[in-house]
């Protein structure tokens, strides 16, 4: 999806709010992110085996009602979403609130759009306040894949409903004389999509053999996430975006003291089957993770009057999906795509920016985003440009460490992103950032955030 | 933790047994709830014979409360008896009041109060002096009897000082009540007329903003607890370590967290960020993070020594001075510090910790000048037993002892150490500067 900045092309600036647009277009203003909050990030079946989702996204929601000193206060509007969620928790931002110090006539509601949900809570509520529908929003989102919903198969569920709708105790024996040993087998999610049953692994290890990228330069770059981010946390770059939970301090898949040695040891567990060489292993990878995660978005007057300083303005977002079912693209390409439209809005080049945040879903994804820009053939090709984007400066990607080191609760990764984002650009104290976060479904959102 | 024993002797048949079998039964304490009585019965005003017009000053005071006020002892159950002695001139001239104090010590109320008030002993002529250093003796001696929860606690004026100073009448208020419960065979010395007399005594630290280190969990969450509840805006300082639990203790009292580590080189800066940004001033910082790290010195390394001193003692010198040359102070602001009756009286194991908390005493001290030019006072609390997760971790039989050994014969809860600094913290106690009050229930060590 694109902002609801429609009029021109130019490069939006911060400041005071945009004049007021022709007639019928509303006037816009800044939306900043004002700081955020997250739990420390689990590996599954770790110290948080035993919370739900609504346990850690209310978590990461009183961390932040802490921190900004938002007890009883009624935000805007709460945004947030999980991609495993129980059918259960239809609400389960709203509940999260409810759970929450925050006052319960703050309104919420969900939002899903895979990995990227997290992300898409920020650009959504940040148009919001931009339109001035609201002041103050909170975004974020929560993954559990060790409390994740186990469903009964669909024969066991037809019969149930079967049972539920007969009226008499007979019809209801009839029903349940036609279930079978076999309709036991209970139904887990995993991460296979519907249209390929292709794990997202084996979709990445495609698009990893495509771009010839080599186990050496995976293992580099995982390498370089779990030390920046062990980096970041001897800065004390987290000691104002996380509240510890449950007994974790710091993220449970970092490993400070990896090596290439030690990930060059690893097998590979994606693409055996390709006649390529396997390159992707447990080090390049992200592992299944549970965690959450929340971002305070304001209008400039909103911050001002409760003294609290803006990091950063959300600049612009654009959506982009793929036809990974037909093969055309990867499963994993579509900031890719969603990338020259974002820039071209902005008057923006590849290179324009002082941060790039792109998500390690693994360390091929990107790798392979990195190389298709880099790539004349695939930008004229794929994304109809009239040359390549180019190269990014490596020094600039992830420098306080990504998914592979921190892990990657689903629908939590994009608030990660955004809070640590904001800081570094609140920290250096100018300049833009650029993020990049792929979703199931071959799609993928990307976004401008720009120091405040 | 839970006073096991205190429970069994306090109900049923083991309250019984306990009696007949003369079994030492430490009292359920008389706390403060809002909205409850000052004291538990009328007070009682006693002077010697050339006191008798600072007694009627107070006892005007007490009136002033609604409080039921007597001048001469009958056979009512007393809340508090209350002995001025601010011109007695002689030894020879204890004897009349006291005696006439002990005559209704039969008839004070559980959890009733025993206040003196008297004038420092410096400076005065021998016979005067002698007399009142000798309510300091009488009164530690005094506490020591009373039973039920009773406490006996005294004032003590600088000359120039009035028994109508602000912090005379906020002392005396502080004693009778239910928010000194564990402060006993104490004396509250006021040094000076400064501080003012709060609109709302239970709310004196309205619209003030108040830091507390280490407040995720006990004294500190307790203290932050008690200075919201009078009032103030509580910022809640603590380890990111610890984050979880401050986060709760910051949406509890409506504050906000701060996850600083007050050892860390650019603390005071941050802490200052913070409170600047957010709320504009700062009026009240409670130094109360500290850590232990008990070894005999014989055994004793850099990693145990080094942290104690730097955590109990060098981070609340290096906040307080930032603080004072920052102009984010308040006009009337208050710092406490966080002592210990280890650092009055020693404690085996504790050369490292005992070092820290007579620290602290000495800065408190040393910073009253510097205190008092910017309108404000520093003052330090030191804590006897009390009943927190770190007691709880000393082994059983040491632990029966060590909270058996005071004059209440039990640990004190993390709320009478908070209750102690919200007094210092308030505009009532603006007269009380560089001193120490222990709150120790009369811890026998120590004096």
């Amino acid at each position: 999806m694109a902002a609801p900045r429609s009029t021109t092309g130019s490069t939006p600036t911060g400041g005071a709010p945009d004049s007021p647009g022709p007639a019928g277009t509303p006037a816009t203003r800044r939306a900043v992110v004002v700081g955020g909050n997250r739990i420390p990030f689990a590996r599954a079946g770790g110290a948080y085996t035993r919370a739900t989702n609504l346990d850690m996204l209310t978590a990461a929601l009183d961390g932040l009602v802490a921190r900004f000193g938002l007890a009883d206060e009624r935000i805007g509007e709460v945004a947030a979403g999980a991609v495993l969620k129980h059918s259960r928790d239809f609400n389960l931002t709203r509940e999260a609130v409810l759970g929450s110090a925050l006052s319960p006539e703050t309104p919420a509601y969900d939002l899903q759009q895979a990995c990227a949900t997290g992300l898409e809570t920020v650009v959504g509520l940040s148009n919001k306040i931009r339109l001035g529908q609201i002041d103050s929003a909170v975004a974020g989102g929560v993954d559990s894949a060790s409390d994740a919903p186990i469903v009964v198969s669909d024969p066991l569920r037809a019969v149930i409903l079967d049972i539920n709708r007969a009226r008499t105790t007979g019809q209801k024996l009839k029903h349940i004389t036609r279930i079978r040993p076999g309709h036991f087998t209970p139904s887990a999610p995993d991460t296979a999509e519907p249209r390929t049953g292709l794990s997202m692994g084996e979709h990445q290890a495609l698009t990893t053999a495509a771009f010839a990228i080599t186990r050496e330069a995976q293992d580099e770059l995982a390498l370089a996430s779990h030390h920046n981010l062990a980096a970041a946390y001897e800065a004390g770059f987290f000691d104002d975006l996380m509240t510890p939970y449950r007994g974790l301090t710091r993220d449970a898949n970092l490993r400070a003291d990896t090596s290439m040695e030690k990930l060059a040891s690893l097998k590979p567990v994606f693409g055996k089957r390709l006649g390529a060489p396997a390159t992707m292993t447990a080090g390049n990878s992200t592992p299944l993770t549970d965690g959450a995660s929340t971002v305070l978005l304001a209008s400039d007057d909103w911050a001002e009057q409760r003294g609290l300083r803006p990091l950063a303005t959300v600049v612009d977002a654009e959506a982009g999906a793929v036809d990974f079912v037909h093969g055309r693209d990867g499963l994993l390409m579509a900031g890719v795509h969603a990338m020259p439209r974002l820039l071209a809005r902005n008057g923006l080049t590849l290179q324009d920016f002082d941060f790039y945040e792109i998500h390690e879903a693994f360390a091929g994804t990107v790798l392979c985003n990195l190389a298709a820009w880099e790539s004349e053939e695939y930008c004229r090709e794929r994304l109809g440009l009239d040359r390549a984007l180019g190269s990014i400066d490596r020094a600039k990607l992830n420098v306080h460490g990504s998914s592979l080191a921190a892990g990657h609760p689903f629908a939590a990764t994009g608030g990660r992103i955004v809070a640590s984002l904001a800081k570094a650009l609140a920290a250096k104290g100018s300049g833009r950032g650029l993020i990049s976060v792929c979703a199931a479904g071959g799609q993928g959102v990307v976004a401008i955030l720009e120091a405040a | 933790m839970t006073d096991t024993y205190l429970n069994l002797v306090n109900s049923g048949f083991t309250k019984k047994l306990a009696k007949q079998l003369g079994l030492p039964r430490p009292a359920v304490l008389r706390r403060h709830s809002p909205g409850a009585p000052l004291v538990p019965g009328p007070v009682l005003v006693l002077a010697d014979a050339a006191s008798g017009k600072d007694a009627d000053a107070l006892a005007a005071t007490l009136l002033d409360w609604d409080l039921d006020v007597r001048r001469h002892g009958g056979d009512d159950r007393y809340g508090a008896v209350v002995v001025v002695l601010t011109e007695v001139g002689a030894p020879a001239e204890l004897g009349a009041p006291m005696l006439e104090l002990g005559g209704v010590l039969r008839s004070l109320a559980p959890g009733g109060r025993v206040v003196t008030v008297s004038r420092a002993p410096s400076d005065a002529a021998p016979a005067v002096a002698a007399a009142r250093q000798g309510v300091d003796g009488m009164l530690r001696s005094l506490a020591k009897e009373l039973r039920a929860g009773a406490t006996g606690n005294g004032i003590v004026l600088d000359d120039g000082v009035g028994v109508d100073a602000p912090s005379a009448v906020g002392a005396l208020r502080f004693l009778l009540s239910g928010r000194s419960a564990f402060v006993d065979g104490q004396l509250v010395h006021v040094g000076s007329t400064g501080g003012a007399v709060p609109a709302d005594w239970d709310r004196p630290l309205d619209g003030t903003v108040a830091v507390v280190t280490g407040a995720a969990r006990g004294i500190g969450a307790a203290i932050a607890r008690t200075l919201s509840r009078d009032g103030a805006t509580v910022v809640v300082v603590d380890v990111p370590g610890a984050g979880d639990a401050l986060a709760k203790v910051a949406n509890e009292v409506r504050g906000t967290a701060l996850q600083l580590d007050v050892t860390a080189d650019d603390a005071a800066q941050r802490l200052l960020e913070h409170v600047s940004a957010r709320y504009g001033r700062l009026d009240v910082v409670v130094h109360n993070a500290g850590i232990l790290r008990d070894k005999l010195l014989v055994n004793m390394r850099p990693e145990r020594w080094d942290p104690v001193l730097a955590v109990n003692v060098t981070a609340p010198l290096r906040i307080t001075e930032a603080l004072l040359a920052s102009g984010t102070l308040g006009p009337a602001p208050r710092v406490i510090g966080l002592a210990s009756t280890s650092g009055i009286a020693g404690n085996r194991g504790q050369t490292n910790y005992g070092a820290s908390k007579a620290g602290v005493i000495g800065m408190v001290r040393a910073s009253a000048t510097a205190l008092a030019s910017a309108g404000g006072t520093i003052n330090a609390v030191a804590p006897g037993f009390i009943e927190t997760d770190m007691t709880a971790r000393i082994p059983f039989a040491t632990r029966e002892v060590a909270r058996r050994l005071n004059s209440l014969q039990q640990g004190g809860q993390p709320i009478d150490v908070a209750e102690t600094i919200a007094f210092l913290a308030s505009p009532q106690a603006g007269g009380i500067n560089g001193q120490v009050v222990r709150v120790c229930g009369q811890n026998m060590v120590g004096a």
